[in-house]
């Protein structure tokens, strides 16, 4: 497969104009500098290492069907980063609420809150209250709060303006607060 | 400034429970032999049939509220 489709390309040129006209072994190239970096922000989404390849895999596929919409003056990383962001929320979205995320608060609730005041079972009531939230809400927070992501970045994995990923974050925490007080829980 | 103390409690409670991931997780096998097959299955796969249905299914509907609703007509001309 990489043989045939590298033949129809120009030999010398730099690698994002090769991959820009669909060169198997550019798109290699490019995946190999660039997997890690994309599992990595897939991985602080959707919090399963497995999930988180398997996304991986479906990113760089769609990265390839893309090629020809790829603007080689543009950096490669952030055009990823979009298309991984997309991958995440499309698999997000078809998540029932509470599975995906439920797992992992158990098990983080081995290790010992920094704050006394926080139970391991208000730890996983917040988790499942998260859970619930709209996916895009969710990646909104996950990504700024959780991993300290610049606003910057998220929005502009998001595909939407720094205010528009503020608000995102906003209503996060808004929704998540009364999901908490509803239940009795007052953060 | 209670605001803000508010919305610090609650970030907080979410870092709590969600704790961050290490800086720099990477996968644990090697991802292109799977890219490159699902570079092939697409490529042989036949050409997606969800639309057709879902054009079929609409069309069936717009039918059923054609023939029982004939004064949605003009409403329908008027929204395509």
């Amino acid at each position: 497969m990489s043989n045939g489709s590298s033949s129809v390309l120009v030999g010398e040129s730099n690698p994002l104009d090769r991959f820009r006209q669909g060169d198997l072994d550019a798109f290699e190239s490019l995946f190999r500098l660039h997997q890690r970096h994309v599992y990595g922000w897939i991985l602080r989404i959707v919090r399963n290492p497995a999930t988180a390849e398997d996304l991986t895999v479906e990113t760089f596929w769609r990265i390839y069907q893309a090629h020809a919409r790829f603007q080689t003056n543009r950096a490669f990383e952030p055009w990823a980063r979009r298309i991984a962001t997309r991958a995440a929320l499309d698999w997000l979205r078809t998540r029932r609420p509470e599975s995906e995320l439920t797992e992992e608060a158990m098990a983080s609730q081995n290790t010992p809150s920094t704050d006394p005041g926080i139970t391991a079972e208000i730890r996983i009531k917040t988790a499942q209250a998260f859970a619930r939230l709209p996916p895009r809400l969710r990646v909104a927070a996950i990504l700024a709060v959780v991993e300290q992501q610049p606003h910057k970045e998220v929005a502009e994995a998001l595909g939407i303006s720094v205010t528009a990923a503020k608000l995102r974050v906003f209503r996060a925490l808004r929704l998540l607060r009364k999901d908490l007080e509803r239940q009795g829980i007052t953060p | 400034m209670n605001a803000h103390n508010n919305e610090d409690r609650i970030q907080n409670l979410l870092r709590q429970s969600l704790p961050p991931l290490e800086i720099d997780p990477e996968p644990n096998r090697d991802l292109w032999p799977a890219v490159l097959r699902h570079l092939d299955t697409q490529s042989t796969e036949q050409p997606r049939s969800k639309w057709l249905w879902f054009d079929c299914a609409l069309a069936a509907g717009l039918a059923v509220v054609i023939l029982s609703i004939p004064a949605s007509i003009p409403m329908l001309l008027y929204y395509l």
